[in-house]
């Protein structure tokens, strides 16, 4: 019984429902819809409702924990011998039963323990299965005849459909709230254990950075080390060198496009500058490691200077180059609502567009502006695919942008890329840089937000 | 400073007949049009504007008058659609020909808006901001002298000497508008042109631009747009009537409100319709 | 007036006048450096919007001239004989028999046929280096399909391998020294024989457009990937369309304005600045670790992208709801209708060009989205279409990822052509978004 089939059913009995319960209503009031208190097919949702929702949570938590629990089943049932506690042992176990039982190729070899707990798995499985089907189907069924019982012409069925839809706006509404304490939860649990294994004054202020970690735990010289700086270093270098390039190019611009642009121009150019605000940052990182990073590169042998080939600059530059619209469009807004009553006020005493707009306008918008620099440099910080594909993976700890350093969000991608134990400190580093750059970002939004909204509310 | 004052002091306190005496045109208006688009909304404009004396321009809204008024500093440029046709001079020299330049031309006709615009800087770098850009006083010492002048002749100085660090738009309505015209005078110009500048004002505030625009009659040219008839005959020496972009009318401010030439403007200032 | 007062007067407007006189020689000396100023700083201006726009020019131009040669394809036609007892010796017509048959040998004979001079064991092998590894596989799918063809010869239009696709358009050539290119001089010679007898011939890369991923270049396309994207945002929209409706109609219709509410509002606008990448740890961590779901899957990764871009459809659906005039509310309420009819019957049948065109523009923004389908596992190498929301697979930017980082030449024509694919996609839904807010535009 596969999830889209039971889905289907489950669609199939709502919508059966839904006629059932309209019938009934009309049928009770003897075939003339005014008797009735709310419009005949509100007796139909309010049938469907009653069959749709309990099913449907019941089928959407029945697939969620059938994976988990069904493997606590299988793992508890495994012979004393097999349980010496290793917990990387037991989860190679419990892979070698997952393939078996889906027919994958194992990886070592099956011995009948595993063979007999596979089966076993096999069975759990399509029970499961088979019992998920019947129960909601008779859930659904039982809650129809329920509901079609209690229509009678005086049932306020409208009154009920709405607060019922009232109910499931209000869950949406909250998903936003659970997404972030999602976010939250795993990233605070997941680094709770990598502090247990390094300690947070060494992964925050430690200089060394390389987190191979031994692969058996009697080799030697491989423990690894946690120490961030140089994350944190490289990620600030690229981003210092992507403001360089979009700050004054973004902000010009906007200037240019509010201040003096016809209005032909304007329209012509804003929309082109919306385009680079819309390509993927997968191509900006193609773009960076197939044409900047080379061009550089020779541009560099030419003077005499050796850029690396996967230097902050490249990075850093094409960036800039993708947050240009970023600070562009924010900064116009900034700027546009700066009230037209100043800059006549200035010209009217004489001075020029560029003397209004230095003088009076810039330092009018100066905090709306600096809340969208802030944007900007969250939005830089957080960049993953150009980074990846463009700057490099050893930790230098180095302020020179020619040369190659690796950001926080390189780290996490290379960390987690590929297979991976989940308990080793390599991969819950990951999580832990992850929880800093969460934290860096949405301090530099909260404090842009704030700035930015402060000074709307000035010139509202 | 102190003899500078007193200097003023007197002049106030001697009103000019200005009709008594030779009067000099200041600015000398044939045939004005103005187009927003395909849209006329001035035409065939012909007024002369008269030194140091306060003209009015009156009417009901969507007259012309502000239309007029801001071709004279050539404000309207600013609008991209607007297009002005005719003759307009200031002191016998085309503004609209290249021979002058519209920041030059500016710093000599000043300009005060509706609304008190002040800028968020401290009172200080408002009325500085004007000398600073155009290089008229460069020591500190000249453009504290020029901000102490112009906020005395606008007669907010006694208000705001203790507190000139303070951002201007801190000020009341009324202050924020004295501190406008303050800003305007800073540039030394030779005429002011006043767009309704008591409109966002109570009554009181009100009062005290009209007598302070009667002050600095003896220094400046002046021409007032205002919606408020009362307030043109308490100013002015001349009013000009605008009705439906022409200007129909114009003369001495006591004869307008008494014996109107044109039917149009009797039944404007009998309440007919505005 | 005494005569006093009038001289008075008279010098004080004198120095009056003076003083302005001077004034506007301050203005007139001044004004010539003010705009040379004026001048520099519109220059700076149109510098900047210059640079932009050239990045733009700069970025299509690389990635289109790089990308063109890739909708081309090489082959070269051989007449195969296919002889009974190289295939099915013993006439069974058994399916395995003919799948298992050695269809390699068999190209490899027939081209090498064309060159009877060449015995050395070493110049045989360089010379079938010619074909691609997909040569065989393709006889082989003939005969499976159609095994009457045994006995008989049959011409086909095999694919060549990648390095002398290249050389063929000219990527490759002899400006190289011969150590530094993977062709060497006498497989040119072979090579610009065959061309001279006809046989090679150069067309529309259909393979691009029916395959998925493959090691060999000449055999990668993009199908898969295509797919992958398309589960991946039906998942997205099945997800982040409703709730995001939902939750925008709530906070904006009915929600009071309370603590919990505006906590709610603070963290929708938090959640839109959030990094991606970290929707893809809590993808990790949650999904796949936690409840156990598939690695690789359209399913989880749609789940992750719809937590993603949840926040962008609410902002623009509230945006769209609190554009519909208060009046319309008022008049439906006044006829007796609820707030939940009024909202259902003509407010959000109003809004919803509005609200569509962001969730259109949210689903852009997941289309070309990597960074967290990488934590989630979609970045493996997967040579099967995927045929559902649970089937492993990657997505087109993903692929652009992946093929950007192999290190064979092929590939840099063939990531450009995947990203010109992507961004006609994009292209596509802005201009949809664009039409569709044109079309609805409602000035109220």
């Amino acid at each position: 019984m596969s999830f889209t089939f039971v889905l289907g059913a489950l669609i199939i009995l709502t919508v059966a429902g839904f006629y059932m319960g309209r019938s009934r209503s009309l049928a009770d009031a003897g075939g003339t819809a005014q008797r009735l208190h709310s419009r005949p097919h509100y007796y139909g949702y309010f049938v469907a409702l009653w069959c749709g929702i309990p099913t449907l949570l019941i089928l959407g938590v029945w697939t969620m924990f059938q994976t988990p629990i069904i493997e606590m089943l299988v793992q508890n049932s495994l012979p004393e011998t097999m349980l010496n506690g290793d917990p990387a042992e037991m989860s190679l176990i419990m892979n070698d039963i997952r393939n078996l039982a889906s027919g994958n190729i194992t990886s070592g070899e099956i011995t009948p323990q595993i063979q007999a707990a596979a089966d076993h798995y096999v069975s759990l499985n399509t029970t499961s299965s088979l019992a998920k089907f019947v129960v909601i189907l008779a859930i659904g069924i039982a809650a129809i005849a329920f509901a079609r019982s209690k229509i009678n012409p005086a049932l306020r069925a409208r009154n009920q459909v709405e607060k019922t839809m009232m109910a499931i706006l209000i869950v949406c509404s909250v998903i936003a709230i659970l997404t972030t304490v999602g976010i939250v939860m795993s990233l605070v649990f997941e680094s709770w254990r990598f502090f247990e294994k390094v300690s947070p004054a060494e992964f925050l202020f430690g200089l060394e950075w390389s987190p191979q970690t031994a692969l058996r735990s009697d080799q030697v010289g491989a423990s690894g080390a946690f120490g961030a700086i140089p994350l944190f270093a490289g990620t600030m270098l690229i981003s210092l060198v992507a403001m360089c390039v979009a700050g004054p190019v973004g902000l010009l611009s906007a200037i240019y496009m509010a201040e003096y642009a016809p209005t032909k121009v304007r329209g012509a150019v804003k929309p082109a500058l919306e385009v680079l605000a819309g390509i993927p940052t997968v191509v900006y990182g193609f773009f960076a490691a197939l044409t900047v990073a080379p061009f550089l590169r020779d541009q560099g042998t030419m003077f005499g200077l050796d850029i690396s080939s996967e230097s902050a600059l490249a990075a850093g530059l094409v960036m800039g180059i993708m947050i240009i619209p970023f600070v562009s469009s924010l900064s116009d807004d900034v700027i546009n609502a700066v009230p037209q009553s100043l800059r006549e006020g200035s010209l009217g005493l004489g001075a020029t567009k560029s003397e209004t707009i230095k003088r009076v306008i810039l330092p009018a918008a100066l905090p709306g502006i600096v809340g969208s620099f802030m944007l900007a440099i969250s939005r830089a910080i957080g960049e993953t695919m150009i980074v990846v594909m463009a700057a490099g993976l050893g930790a230098n700890l180095t302020a020179n942008p020619l040369e190659a350093v690796t950001t926080v969000t390189v780290q996490i991608v290379t960390l987690l890329v590929g297979d991976q134990e989940f308990d080793s400190a390599k991969t819950l580093a990951a999580f832990a840089l992850g929880l800093v750059l969460f934290c860096v970002t949405l301090c530099l939004n909260i404090i842009a937000m704030a700035v930015v909204n402060k000074y709307r509310e000035q010139y509202d | 400073m102190g003899e500078v004052n007193m200097n003023n002091a007197v002049e106030v306190t001697a009103p000019v007949a200005s009709s008594d005496a030779a009067r000099e045109t200041k600015f000398h208006t044939r045939g004005v049009q103005v187009f927003y688009g395909e849209k006329q909304a001035l035409f065939d404009v012909d007024l002369d504007i008269y030194e140091n004396e306060v003209t009015a321009l009156i009417g009901p809204s969507g007259c012309g008058k502000s239309t007029y008024l801001r071709t004279l500093n050539r404000m309207n440029d600013t609008i991209d659609i607007c297009r002005v046709k005719g003759a307009i001079e200031l002191d016998g020299t085309d503004i609209y020909s290249g021979s002058i330049d519209v920041v030059h031309l500016r710093a000599r006709v000043g300009m005060v808006f509706q609304k008190p615009n002040p800028f968020p800087k401290s009172i200080y770098e408002n009325i500085a901001y004007g000398p600073r850009i155009h290089g008229i006083a460069t020591s500190k010492d000249d453009i504290d002298r020029i901000v102490e002048e112009s906020l005395i002749k606008a007669s907010l100085w006694e208000e705001v000497k203790d507190r000139l660090d303070e951002p201007g738009t801190g000020l009341s309505g009324g202050q924020q508008q004295r501190l406008c015209i303050a800003r305007a005078i800073a540039v030394q110009p030779e005429v002011i042109l006043m767009d309704e500048p008591c409109s966002a004002l109570d009554p009181i505030a009100t009062a005290r631009i009209e007598e302070l625009i009667d002050e600095l009659r003896d220094n400046f040219t002046i021409v007032i747009v205002t919606h408020s008839m009362q307030q043109a005959a308490r100013v002015s020496q001349r009013t000009a009537f605008f009705h439906l972009g022409d200007l129909v009318e114009v003369g001495e401010t006591g004869k307008i409100f008494t014996t109107p030439q044109d039917q149009r403007t009797q039944d404007y200032i009998t309440g007919r319709f505005g | 007036m005494t005569d006093a007062v009038m001289t008075e007067m008279q010098s004080s407007n004198q120095t009056r006048r003076e003083r302005a006189a001077n004034a506007s020689e301050a203005v007139r000396r001044g004004l010539k450096k003010r705009y040379a100023a004026e001048a520099r700083f519109r220059a700076y201006g149109i510098g900047a919007v210059g640079i932009a726009l050239a990045c733009i020019v700069v970025l299509f131009t690389t990635i289109i001239s790089s990308g063109l040669p890739a909708f081309t394809e090489t082959t070269i036609t051989l007449n195969v004989e296919l002889k009974q007892e190289d295939i099915d010796p013993e006439g069974t017509r058994d399916a395995s028999t003919l799948i298992n048959a050695n269809y390699r040998k068999l190209v490899f004979d027939t081209l090498r046929a064309e060159f009877p001079d060449v015995t050395k064991r070493r110049d045989k092998r360089a010379l079938t280096a010619i074909l691609s590894s997909g040569a065989a596989y393709q006889v082989q799918q003939a005969v499976v399909e159609d095994p009457s063809l045994i006995g008989q010869t049959v011409t086909f239009e095999l694919p060549v391998s990648a390095d002398f696709d290249l050389y063929e358009k000219g990527v490759i050539n002899k400006k190289t020294a011969e150590a530094d290119r993977r062709v060497s001089d006498q497989q040119m010679a072979w090579f610009d024989t065959l061309e001279e007898r006809g046989l090679i011939e150069t067309g529309f890369n259909t393979t691009f457009f029916t395959h998925a991923d493959s090691r060999e270049p000449e055999l990668a396309g993009i199908l898969g990937a295509t797919m992958g994207s398309l589960f991946t945002m039906l998942v997205t929209l099945a997800l982040s369309f409703p709730i995001g409706v939902c939750a925008a109609v709530y906070l904006e219709e009915f929600a009071p304005k309370n603590r919990l509410t505006q906590i709610i509002e603070v963290n929708i606008n938090n959640l839109a600045a959030v990094p991606s990448i970290v929707f893809g740890l809590l993808g990790l961590a949650v999904f796949i670790n936690f409840f156990g779901l598939p690695r690789s899957a359209p399913l989880v990764g749609g789940m992750v992208l719809a937590l993603m871009t949840l926040p962008t459809i609410i902002i623009a659906s509230r945006a769209a709801l609190k554009a519909v005039p208060p009046s319309i509310r008022e008049a439906a309420l006044g006829l007796g209708a609820s707030r939940m009819q009024v909202v259902t019957h003509h407010v959000l049948p109003l809004a919803m060009p509005g609200i569509l065109t962001g969730t259109i523009i949210g689903m852009a923004q997941a289309l070309g989205e990597t960074a967290p389908l990488l934590m989630i596992g979609m970045v493996a190498f997967i040579v099967d279409i995927p045929g559902g929301i649970t089937d492993p697979a990657t997505v087109l930017p993903v692929q652009v990822y992946l093929w950007a980082d192999s290190p064979e030449r092929a590939f840099v024509a063939r990531t450009s052509a995947a990203i010109m694919i992507l961004l006609t996609f994009l292209i596509f839904m802005n201009a949809l978004a664009v039409v569709l807010r044109k079309k609805f535009e409602r000035r109220w």
